[in-house]
């Protein structure tokens, strides 16, 4: 018998895991939540049929999009993190001991549900004093934050589905709201490299351009997303990813990360000609 | 139809069965169920191509029902409480002039308020009838045209007792409704029929706690626009008919301009949406105003917006509220109706119904989804944050009372010439001046031209609001009356 798990990436490529044995399929009230377990990747999350997390490269996802916008901030207290429900992000964040909150927006309560019980290597620091998590839509709670996180994280799903919202120019315009004077938000960019999500890309990097003085993109190498080269947005209203980073200050943490580092930290704002056209494109 | 009950769709079960016996065409549309087109057919789909038909003994014929068309339009009627109903293919543009026609000839008075929409005043250029406006109230802070009041309309009445009928625009565009009750009870007790266009209406025969219907008021016809809340494919209408009203006749003036070549795209949306709202109406439309009950909580939340409800009413020209309009007074953050529209659009990707001098009008229906609703409510949020100023300067004035000259037939046939805008005062206009949408006149053939009116069509222009009805693509010049 052989079970795969398949994922269109493009109406002509599919990406597929040979699945050793499903742990869980149910619908919540936004979307169908399925975890399988792999001989190659261990344990994954997908919603809807889209891969969210393996066990085998999630650490490369969560630690990028936490430590970079952490790593330039010099002192940063009040994280707010939308989406995010398995939480890989809340796990990167908490081992900052300068933290004082972490609020986390989550629409789906099943997924948070989920993941305490299926993946409990990520969702482990639900627990931590410093957590609170709301289940609600992320465009309706930032509405009415103002001025009150150093570092906004958005965990987003995909720019269609439950997600969608937090793809758009006012859902970023609320964030620039909720952000206080040198705040930076950093987001899931999507991919630069099939068409489709080249171009959901090019209009999520418009409108954080549109909304941020400051607004940089940085990639990372995520095998199990499709094409597995994905991007991240560093969007700011004061400090500049690299010019503005003390990578010493940060490697004084002594927190032990496997894939971030600070060369890789520049590094990973150096981006290929291919995607410097077509973020050009829209600036 | 003793075997038909709601849960039947008699044009769409025709449909069904015709295309299961695949029948070879001889006959029109030329594209053969889309094998000769298919650049098209793999746009709509093949489906939708397959049942693009023509009129045939197994479909019945819209002009002249006998089987599942007359079948289908009893059923529609028993669903909105009508002695008679219609299908509509014109758009309800085609159900407001065909019941025009009806009750007037050339030369009859027919009362009807000022804002109808311009389908209304374009049957009078048809028809040849004479119309007694009725000045709506007017709501000044809002800037908004309200519904008829009754003291008027009895006056109405009283100084044109000849007058054949009387029309009523409820609820109108921002959801306001007058006392059909009344009005109806005053126009039958002097002899007059009562005309509904109902366009913005087909959810008050479904759905709870709605303003009463014209049918239930007991008006004689109605339009309903079953593609605006109904769920049917845009251009496919209802005409309700009460029981005073020669329903042979009717078809007889409804086949003077419908086509003869119905699409039973359209007819089968009718059918199949009637059915759907006879069957879960209620729960729809519960679910409709929970979210615009919803929206509008959390806009009035914003500050300066003021997303208005059923506060509004006053027993008379604002008799009733329809609470699934989003309506949304903007002036307080500085900003007109129509810029708030082009924002939603050119920032935000949202499209709203509608944006005038003073509101925005966003449509909500049961396609409508939640996390939709956050956008549009967040994307008001900022553009107030990003665009709102002071409201001081902004002209509120909506409604200009008109003055007619002549009547809008004479007045679009006649001698007219060209004149720039400016030059136009004193003139009488032989064409329409419009923001569209609403659709709604500021300028009918016939009336005489103001300097204040002149002033009303610039700040529109200025303000990015789409006008339409003069020749004059640009709205530069207009047509005037030769004399």
């Amino acid at each position: 018998m052989e079970l795969w798990f398949t994922e269109r990436h493009t109406p002509n490529v599919n990406f597929s895991i040979k699945v050793d044995h499903q742990l869980y399929s149910g619908n919540s009230e936004f979307q169908r939540i399925d975890v399988f377990d792999s001989k190659e990747f261990g344990r994954f999350l997908t919603l809807d049929g889209y891969m969210m997390l393996t066990e085998k490269d999630e650490f490369i996802y969560h630690e990028m999009i936490t430590h970079v916008p952490m790593a330039v901030h010099p002192n940063p207290k009040n994280i707010l993190v939308i989406g995010a429900g398995d939480g890989g992000v809340v796990r990167e964040l908490t081992r900052y001991p300068s933290v004082e909150s972490i609020d986390l927006v989550e629409i789906d309560e099943l997924v948070v549900e989920i993941c305490k019980k299926y993946l409990p290597a990520t969702a482990c620091r639900f627990d931590d004093p410093r957590v609170h998590v709301y289940y609600e839509d992320g465009v309706k709670f930032i509405r009415r934050c103002n001025d009150q996180y150093d570092v906004i994280i958005v965990d987003s799903t995909d720019p269609f589905g439950p997600g969608e919202g937090l793809f758009t120019k006012e859902f970023y315009g609320s964030c620039f709201k909720a952000l206080r004077d040198d705040g930076i938000m950093v987001n899931q960019h999507e991919s630069p490299f099939y068409d489709e999500d080249a171009a959901a890309m090019q209009r999520s990097h418009k409108r954080i351009v549109e909304s941020f003085p400051i607004s940089k993109v940085y990639q990372a190498h995520i095998p199990t997303y499709p094409s597995g080269h994905w991007l991240f947005g560093f969007a700011s209203k004061k400090y500049h990813p690299t010019n503005d980073y003390n990578g010493t200050k940060w490697s004084m943490l002594g927190i032990k990360t496997r894939y971030y580092n600070p060369r890789l930290h520049t590094g990973a704002f150096a981006l290929p000609c291919y995607v410097e056209e077509l973020l050009k494109d829209v600036e | 139809m003793a075997d038909l009950s709601q849960t039947n769709a008699p044009i769409y079960e025709a449909l069904r069965k015709f295309r299961r016996m695949r029948v070879v065409p001889f006959d029109v549309p030329g594209h053969k169920r889309g094998r000769g087109n298919m650049e098209l057919t793999e746009f709509l789909g093949e489906d939708c191509m397959n049942v693009d038909v023509n009129s045939m003994k197994p479909l019945d014929n819209l002009c002249h029902p006998v089987s599942v068309i007359k079948d289908a339009e009893e059923l529609a009627a028993e669903a909105f409480g009508a002695a008679n109903a219609f299908f509509v293919v014109g758009g309800t543009t085609s159900a407001v002039q065909s019941m025009i026609m009806y009750a007037c000839k050339e030369g009859d008075k027919i009362i009807m308020p000022r804002n109808v929409h311009r389908s209304a005043i374009n049957a009078l250029i048809l028809t040849g009838a004479v119309p007694v406006y009725v000045n709506p109230d007017v709501n000044r802070k809002l800037g908004i045209a309200l519904g008829m009041s009754v003291a008027q309309v009895e006056q109405a009445i009283l100084d044109n007792p000849d007058a054949k009928a009387i029309m009523v625009n409820n609820p109108t565009y921002y959801g306001i409704c007058s006392d059909l009750k009344r009005i109806t009870e005053l126009a039958h007790a002097h002899g007059m029929l009562v005309l509904v266009d109902e366009a913005h209406g087909t959810h008050f025969y479904f759905g709870e706690n709605f303003p009463v219907t014209a049918m239930a008021a007991g008006a004689d016809c109605a339009s309903v626009s079953m593609h605006k809340s109904g769920g049917s494919l845009t251009q496919s209408s209802f005409l309700l008919l009460g029981k005073n009203i020669n329903a042979d006749y009717m078809r007889q003036v409804i086949n003077l301009t419908q086509t003869t070549s119905a699409s039973y795209l359209l007819l089968s949306s009718l059918d199949i949406s009637r059915k759907r709202l006879a069957l879960g109406g209620r729960e729809i439309f519960a679910q409709t105003v929970e979210m615009a009950e919803y929206a509008r909580s959390e806009i009035n939340d914003i500050g300066g917006y003021y997303a208005y409800s059923r506060e509004l009413v006053n027993g008379d020209s604002i008799f009733d509220f329809d609470v699934s309009k989003l309506s949304i007074y903007t002036l307080p953050i500085g900003l007109a109706g129509i810029e708030v529209y082009d924002l939603l659009r050119d920032e935000y990707d949202i499209q709203i119904e509608f944006g005038d001098i003073g509101n925005v009008l966003a449509y909500i229906s049961v396609g409508d989804r939640k996390r939709d609703i956050e956008r549009l409510i967040s994307a008001l949020a900022e553009i107030k944050r990003r665009f709102g100023k002071s409201g001081s300067d902004m002209l509120t004035q909506e409604y200009i009372s008109p003055v007619v000259a002549e009547t809008p037939r004479k007045a679009f046939y006649a001698q007219k010439c060209s004149l720039p805008l400016e030059e136009t005062s004193g003139e009488v206009c032989s064409e329409f001046v419009m923001c569209y949408p609403p659709g709604i006149p500021i300028l009918a053939p016939g009336e005489l031209i103001t300097d204040e009116i002149i002033e009303y069509i610039k700040y529109a222009k200025e303000k990015g609001c789409q006008m339409t009805g003069t020749e004059d693509i640009n709205i530069e010049r207009l047509n005037v009356l030769d004399f």
